[in-house]
């Protein structure tokens, strides 16, 4: 611990100095990239300034595309061959295009280190995660041997991970995603870079864990006075971490400021836009349902349902023990859980796409496990299904009017013209340009393409959907439009809807009743409001305290009573442990 | 046609970093803002990128050029079947060997007999000729073929899983351990006679292990797609979800594996011409030819070289149309190194 002992001390006097009178650590003067492709180029920065000083996060803003990725690439000499840099990027003293591929090297991990969005894919799997944190430290020369393997075993208890010696040893996947980022991060620290970039840090991961680990990298910037460049689209992570935040729009950088000031008064018409579209938990009128719809029959009702997977070797795993739900018609009932806790699965069960071990899904009236063929075939026509990844979700060889026609070919409804003429109805419904007839999904953006996907669900005027994380994936202006006309859509058909997500505030919006899961058990489940503003069961208010509010004030407030929380429930600090 | 005011829609400068899977199978920053009102822009689909950037590919366009003509000269030279070709001899009929048998062939003048003579005064132009036709139409045959057969045993076995992908994969690993020639020799020593038709069959239907393979895994893959569940979801039928939706998106492999299946059957049915088991005499191929005079090599060095050129030529065009087409199909392709 003697080396970052030392640091904390002599940086002590610099902590109590205001932050803009130290020297910046990272900075980019007048930054400019374009990549030639082959449709022309592509400008992506157009000449942009940020610094970043000693002991300061600042949260570079933006939706995707907007270059945000790209600033920060470069400061690692990262770039594709395709790029074309002007501008000065300045590393710790060293202007970074000035450097030797030997000096870029040692640059990267000593002055300037990175925390990637994915920690299964930044670790590599064959290796123990002790050789590839001493494999760090003995790259640049910190530590050798024995000693390195002491240090990483340092490192992983200050980034709180227990019983470390042991740990070393194991393989990536024998840790949590956070436990993997965290290892992430004890390699990004383990030179004592004087910067950190995080790009999307907290993306991946559950929204308890997300908490957790920001509370890790706050205490970074205090404890090691490091400078913090943190990427992120998440409005909430920005309040919560930020010291000044710069927001970029299509490679320009449109307005920078102290996060108190850029997230409560913005100045600049998209900065302000951006804001007014991210889902704020509890914004949505507390009022009851207009029309409480209990007399309805239900649309779906699942009964005690198991689900598991067989596993070769092994006992089967059960992702769903023992759920019941039911969605009346006409009703929108949100699945709220982390990511393993089965509410994907049973989604995709309810569509028919996996067995069930036990229990009953009746849909509509009948029982979809017993159903074969024909019959099978008859219940799905009245149901539509919206999946997460608009990349994903629609075949890139059919154009999109093919597309969304195609729930009316294999149901053979209808003919050529009258097949036509639904599909130009949709889309206006959509709200996309009829002129996306004959273009190809990689024409299309993220959220238009997620707009093709709703249209092709509702192409058969379902009266159930069933909609799989449907904006996860989108960026938040993005989202709230597409969130928007869901519930446009929603009122005037009437569907029923069992839409399942990860987001409690996109629940708030758009749920009449709340379904909470955790490891493939209801938690607790009721009215909206009754949940979400009142809930009784402890996992519910953990995962209410640890959703961040872009309101810089409030989530400080917010923070304080999670920690508040931790203490009551016993939970230990998630800061840098140094001993 | 308006776009949404609040839905902005840059191009996305990210889906050019390489391992960006999200944006495959074609991250197209210039298409990406192909919907903006103001920018009225080209639309391309797959097939259009795809064809672009072939023909942007030098080698593959000179290969495809040098193939078409060799078997345009092929096939209207001495014509086939019934139907007479430009060239006045036949590869049959003997005659005396003027000068030796060698070519007559110079740098302007086309002569009596381009390409020579054999030993018993056949014209060689002709044989090679009828050699290069025989050889392209095995080639052909043999590509086809083992594309159909590897594609639809590799996508059953890759869509429908269990018992049946144990059993048609357990069947391609038994073709597969079992060397290629010792094969393609005892079963087409047995179909031996029965004509070009019949051995290139025989080819053809033990060479599309690979492809198997590849399509298999393809399908794997893409069976996980959303697009796929969500046509599972809408309850189309297994064979629609196959042919429509997961094949066209594994043309690409298909496509490239079997260019290079071609050209491997160019050099199999050499090899087992070569070995005697594969065309018969008074028929000729590329690989007879080379065979029936390697021993006058040290003599009569054209009897080698001029099949041996032709059997080159073609072998090295069909790859290099592959590569070219490996590249046009392949999304990151879609940048240009400068």
């Amino acid at each position: 611990m003697a080396l970052f002992g030392k640091r904390s001390k002599t940086h002590a006097a610099a902590d109590t100095e205001p932050a803009d009178l130290a020297a910046p650590v990272l900075s980019f003067s007048g930054l400019d990239v374009k990549f030639g492709t082959e449709f022309g180029t592509v400008h992506a920065v157009k000449g942009i300034d940020i610094e970043v000083r000693p002991g300061e996060v600042l949260a570079l803003v933006g939706e995707s595309g907007s270059g945000k990725s790209v600033t920060s690439m470069t400061a690692l000499g990262l770039l594709p061959g395709n790029a074309r840099i002007s501008g000065d990027i300045t590393v710790a003293g060293k202007k970074v295009r000035e450097l030797s591929p030997t000096a870029l090297r040692r640059m990267r991990g000593n002055d300037v280190a990175m925390v990637f969005q994915e920690p299964m894919t930044a670790l590599n799997p064959v290796l123990t995660v002790g050789t590839q944190l001493t494999e760090a430290l003995e790259l640049h020369g910190v530590a050798y041997g024995r000693d390195a393997e002491k240090r990483a075993a340092e490192l992983l208890t200050m980034v709180g991970i227990p019983d470390a010696e042991r740990r070393l040893k194991q393989y990536p996947h024998e840790y949590s995603g956070g436990q993997r980022q965290r290892v992430v991060i004890a390699m990004a620290i383990s030179c004592s870079p004087k910067v950190i970039i995080a790009d999307e840090p907290t993306t991946a991961l559950d929204v308890t864990v997300q908490a957790e680990i920001l509370d890790l990298l706050r205490s970074l910037k205090t404890e090691l006075n490091t400078g913090i460049l943190l990427i992120t689209h998440n409005m909430g992570v920005v309040a919560d971490m930020a010291d000044r935040v710069a927001v970029m729009y299509k490679g320009d950088l449109v307005e920078t400021g102290p996060a108190s000031e850029v997230l409560t008064r913005p100045t600049h018409e998209y900065t302000k836009r951006l804001l007014a579209a991210v889902p704020h938990l509890g914004a949505r009128d507390s009022a009851p349902p207009e029309s409480i719809r209990e007399s309805a029959a239900p649309a779906v009702r699942v009964d005690n349902l198991v689900i598991e997977y067989q596993r070769v070797g092994k006992a089967p795993f059960r992702a769903v023990d023992d759920v019941s739900i039911s969605v009346n018609k006409g009703e929108i009932v949100g699945l709220v859980g982390e990511s393993g806790s089965g509410k994907s699965t049973i989604a995709r069960c309810a569509l028919g796409l996996i067995p069930a071990k036990s229990g009953t899904i009746e849909i509509l009236g009948t029982d979809l496990l017993s159903l074969r063929g024909k019959e099978l075939k008859g219940v799905r026509r009245r149901m539509g299904v919206v999946f997460q990844d608009p990349a994903s979700s629609l075949n890139p060889r059919l154009p999109i009017g093919d597309c969304i026609a195609e729930p009316l070919d294999v149901h053979k409804v209808g003919d050529a013209r009258s097949r036509q003429a639904r599909v130009m109805e949709l889309l206006d419904a959509v709200e996309l340009p009829r002129s996306v007839f004959n273009r190809y999904p990689h024409e299309l953006s993220g959220g238009q393409r997620q707009r093709v996907s709703i249209a092709r669900a509702l192409t058969l005027d379902p009266e159930l959907l069933v909609a799989d994380e449907p904006t996860s994936a989108l960026d938040v202006s993005v989202q709230a439009s597409v969130l928007e006309m869901f519930t446009t859509l929603q009122r005037e058909y009437q569907f029923a809807c069992l839409f399942v997500s990860h987001d409690l505030a996109v629940i708030d919006m758009l749920a009449d009743r709340v379904v909470v899961l955790q490891n493939g058990e209801i938690v607790e489940q009721g009215e909206r409001t009754q949940v979400l503003q009142h809930p009784t069961k402890e996992y519910t208010r953990r995962l209410l305290a640890a959703a961040p509010v872009p309101d810089p004030a409030e989530q400080r407030a917010r923070r304080e009573a999670r920690y508040e929380l931790m203490k009551e429930l016993g939970e230990k600090s998630h800061e840098l442990n140094i001993a | 046609m308006t776009d949404q005011p609040n839905e902005v829609n840059p191009p996305r400068a990210e889906s050019l970093m390489p391992g960006d899977e999200r944006n495959a199978p074609s991250p197209m920053p210039g298409g990406m803002v192909g919907l903006m009102p103001d920018k009225p822009q080209k639309s391309y689909s797959q097939g259009q990128l795809v064809r672009r950037r072939f023909f942007r590919h030098k080698g593959a366009m000179v290969a495809l050029v040098v193939l078409v003509f060799i078997t345009l000269l092929a096939f209207t030279s001495i014509g086939i079947g019934p139907i007479p070709g430009w060239w006045g001899k036949n590869y049959t009929s003997t005659g005396s060997a003027i000068d030796g048998g060698r070519p007559t062939l110079g740098w302007f003048t086309i002569g009596e007999h381009p390409f020579g003579q054999d030993t018993v005064g056949r014209d060689f132009f002709a044989r090679t000729m009828r050699g290069t036709q025989i050889s392209l139409i095995i080639a052909f045959v043999v590509g086809i073929g083992s594309t159909i057969i590897g594609t639809v045993v590799g996508s059953i076995a890759g869509y429908f899983r269990g018992i049946i992908e144990a059993i048609l994969m357990r069947l391609t690993d038994l073709l597969i351990i079992i060397p290629l020639l010792v094969l393609a020799a005892v079963i087409s020593a047995r179909a031996g006679g029965s004509g070009i038709w019949a051995l290139a069959l025989v080819l053809a239907a033990v060479t599309w292990t690979s492809l198997a393979r590849l399509v298999r895994g393809e399908v794997l893959s893409l069976r996980e797609r959303e697009f796929v569940s969500a046509a599972r979801a809408i309850g189309t039928h297994p064979a629609r979800i196959l042919f429509r939706h997961i094949l066209p998106n594994t043309i690409g492999v298909i496509i490239v594996s079997t260019t290079f299946s071609i050209s491997a059957a160019i050099l199999l049915e050499s090899s087992l011409s070569f070995l005697g088991f594969g065309v018969r005499p008074p028929d000729v191929s590329l690989g007879l030819l080379i065979s029936e005079y390697q021993n006058a090599f040290t003599v009569r060095p054209w009897l080698f070289w001029f099949p041996g050129m032709f059997i080159l030529a073609i072998a090295l065009c069909v790859s290099f149309i592959g590569d070219g087409l490996r590249d046009a199909f392949d999304p990151r392709q879609n940048r240009k190194g400068d």
